[in-house]
């Protein structure tokens, strides 16, 4: 069963969520990586050390068209003899993903979290990460999208040999004019740890505790869906149902309640921490850890502690 | 311009999520349901913004049984000028894609509007289907959409970013939140919705690419362990030793 995973690399760089797609791939079966633009041959030969046996580099196409990649999948699919189709569920992989389905008729399991079952079903996410699914794929040729930060890579320490890859992509019909870059280092879909903070942090002036705690952890930051709507923080840090889904291995709630809708979107993180005033918060009961207390006293001082604790180790 | 807005329905964002049969099935008993929330707040509020400002006509699709036309009304009354029902289980979204491109193909639309998900099969896979379908480009994940003339100025997500990208009509597009604010159906718009044209179609054969075999609810959490807020250190240690999280 040979596999096929497409990855983003426009960025120049080798995304963590795209080395999970190429991790995920290789346990399924031998493994070419296809992917586009300018990226380093040195930095794709390196997906070797996650199980890629070849990466196929396409240079002609440099921007993120889901058309022209969707022909570029077609067309790997074709020469490599690809019956599994992997990719992220990042941002590209939502437009590319269904375009390929559509495209080679072939069924898509959307958002998986582990490795396909015993029985070949696929394990996603339903319900906004409230419940999870099993798809059976009926085609021949299958499509899967995986969720970020879902497992666990290991490296085996190979190389991969890297080869251009020219096939038609056909035009494209979508200009890009600008691109603004976000601020901050560390990606909210694909963060380890997330600081997270709601309307209990009282108006946008008080993010720096926050954002300081965020920084001494390495960490993203995130917001409850009011935070954002008022304008306190940018609409893509809001998480929930109708935000972003995340799931790291350490998030950290402050003044936030912990509604339902909330919670669909984070309840997939590993360990939860929720800092709240009041006990009878309903978040406390889908925390690992719960400190009733004042954000503004407690943020300061978990900040201290953790930067006293890296210096330690 | 023509708008084609693809309305779903979604579970109440309340609903306690529970299966039957054998975990084969979700429990529908006394669930409450909404327009799927990206559809409604962003892909139809700026699709009859720009019908405001530009002249036109907004369409709603929906691929689901009689009892989808609760939600359906609702659409109408926040204002789209007339619906669509493809009189079929929506269980597949290969399937889903196919009826309302085989519906669009011969509607003239200038632009489909998806929302960037449904909160239920959470797939992010129709609209992209459906730009396959008819050859059309698409925008996904679009937060901000100007028109000027045939050409379209969008803001979309990009991995750390935003992309602003130029399309001609017609393309296929999936809102995101940015696009519009929600708006509240008001009296005078329900009582319009109820006479506004409903049209019901049959589906065309299609055959479902996937099923889903069985579900599943996450492990209970175990209870919270309470640290005192005076002790951050304590908190430091567990979640070093005892979570192995930092
Ligand atoms: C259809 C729908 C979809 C929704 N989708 C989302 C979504 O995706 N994401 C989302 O987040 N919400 C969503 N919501 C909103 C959700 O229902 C809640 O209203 C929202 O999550 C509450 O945000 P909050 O916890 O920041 O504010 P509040 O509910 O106001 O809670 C503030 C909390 O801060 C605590 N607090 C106050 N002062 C302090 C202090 N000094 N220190 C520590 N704690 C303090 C309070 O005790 C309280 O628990 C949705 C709602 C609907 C109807
Ligand atoms: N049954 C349906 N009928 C009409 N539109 C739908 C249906 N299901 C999904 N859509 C549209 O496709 C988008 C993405 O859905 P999904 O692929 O399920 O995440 C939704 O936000 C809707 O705009």
């Amino acid at each position: 069963m040979s596999v096929l995973v497409y990855i983003d690399t426009l960025s120049g760089e080798v995304a963590k969520a795209a080395m999970e797609a190429v991790f995920y791939g290789s346990k399924i079966g031998p493994t070419t990586v296809l992917t586009n633009g300018s990226i380093s041959e040195d930095s794709l030969a390196s997906l070797g050390e996650f199980g890629a046996e070849k990466v196929l580099l396409n240079k002609a196409v440099t921007t993120n068209d889901s058309s022209q990649i969707t022909n570029l999948v077609a067309a790997a699919v074709e020469s490599t003899g690809a019956t599994t189709i992997v990719m992220p569920l990042d941002l590209t992989g939502r437009a590319v993903a269904p375009r390929v389905s559509a495209k080679l008729k072939a069924g898509l399991a959307s958002g998986a979290v582990t490795l396909p079952n015993a029985d070949g079903t696929v394990k996603v996410n339903v319900f906004s990460g409230k419940a999870f699914g099993n798809v059976a794929i009926k085609t021949d040729k299958k499509v899967i999208t995986l969720t970020p930060n879902s497992l666990q890579i290991e490296s085996t320490g190979g190389s991969a040999s890297v080869e251009e890859f020219n096939a038609d992509a056909g035009s494209s019909n979508i200009t890009v004019k600008e691109v603004r870059k976000q601020e901050g280092d560390v990606l909210l879909p694909e963060a380890e740890i997330v600081v997270s903070a709601g309307r209990g942090l009282k108006g946008p002036e008080n993010w720096g505790i926050v954002e300081d705690l965020a920084k001494s952890l390495g960490a993203a930051t995130a917001c409850s869906r009011p935070v954002a709507d008022i304008g306190w923080r940018p609409h893509h840090e809001h998480v929930g149902q109708t935000g972003v889904a995340i799931r790291p291995n350490l998030y950290i709630a402050a003044g936030i309640s912990g509604a339902i809708q909330h919670l669909a979107g984070v309840n997939g993180s590993k360990v939860i921490v929720v800092i709240n005033t009041d006990p009878e918060a309903p978040f406390f009961k889908a925390a690992d850890y719960g400190v009733v207390g004042d954000a503004f006293e407690v943020l300061p001082k978990l900040k201290e502690e953790i930067e006293k604790f890296k210096a330690q180790n | 311009m023509k708008f084609l807005v693809c309305i779903s329905k979604a579970p109440d964002t309340t609903t306690k999520i529970e299966f039957t049969d054998g975990n084969t099935k979700f429990n529908e008993a006394g669930v409450q349901y909404i327009v799927n929330p990206y559809d409604e707040w962003y892909a139809l509020v700026r699709a009859l913004e720009l019908k405001e400002s530009l002249g036109g006509e907004v369409t709603t699709i929906t691929v689901g049984p009689a009892a989808d036309e609760s939600i359906i009304r609702k659409a109408l009354a926040i204002g789209a000028d007339k619906a669509v029902r493809v009189n079929a289980e929506a269980n597949d979204a290969y399937f889903t894609a196919f009826q309302i491109a085989e519906y669009a193909k011969s509607g003239g639309f200038d632009m489909i509007l998806c929302g960037k998900e449904t909160i239920n099969y959470n797939g992010s896979q129709v609209g992209g289907m459906i730009a396959e379908l008819m050859g059309l480009p698409y925008v996904s994940l679009a937060t901000k959409l100007e028109m000027n003339g045939a050409t379209a100025t969008i803001d979309r997500e990009m991995k750390g970013g935003v992309e602003v990208v130029e399309v001609n009509t017609p393309f296929v597009l999936s809102a995101a939140k940015g696009m519009a604010e929600q708006r509240i159906p008001n009296m005078r718009g329900i009582m319009a919705a109820r006479t506004k044209p409903l049209e019901v179609v049959e589906p065309v054969a299609c055959d479902d690419l996937t099923t889903f075999q069985s579900y599943e609810l996450p492990p209970a959490k175990s209870d919270c362990k309470y640290v005192d807020p005076d002790n951050m250190a304590e908190l430091v240690d567990l979640l070093h030793n005892e979570a192995k999280v930092i």
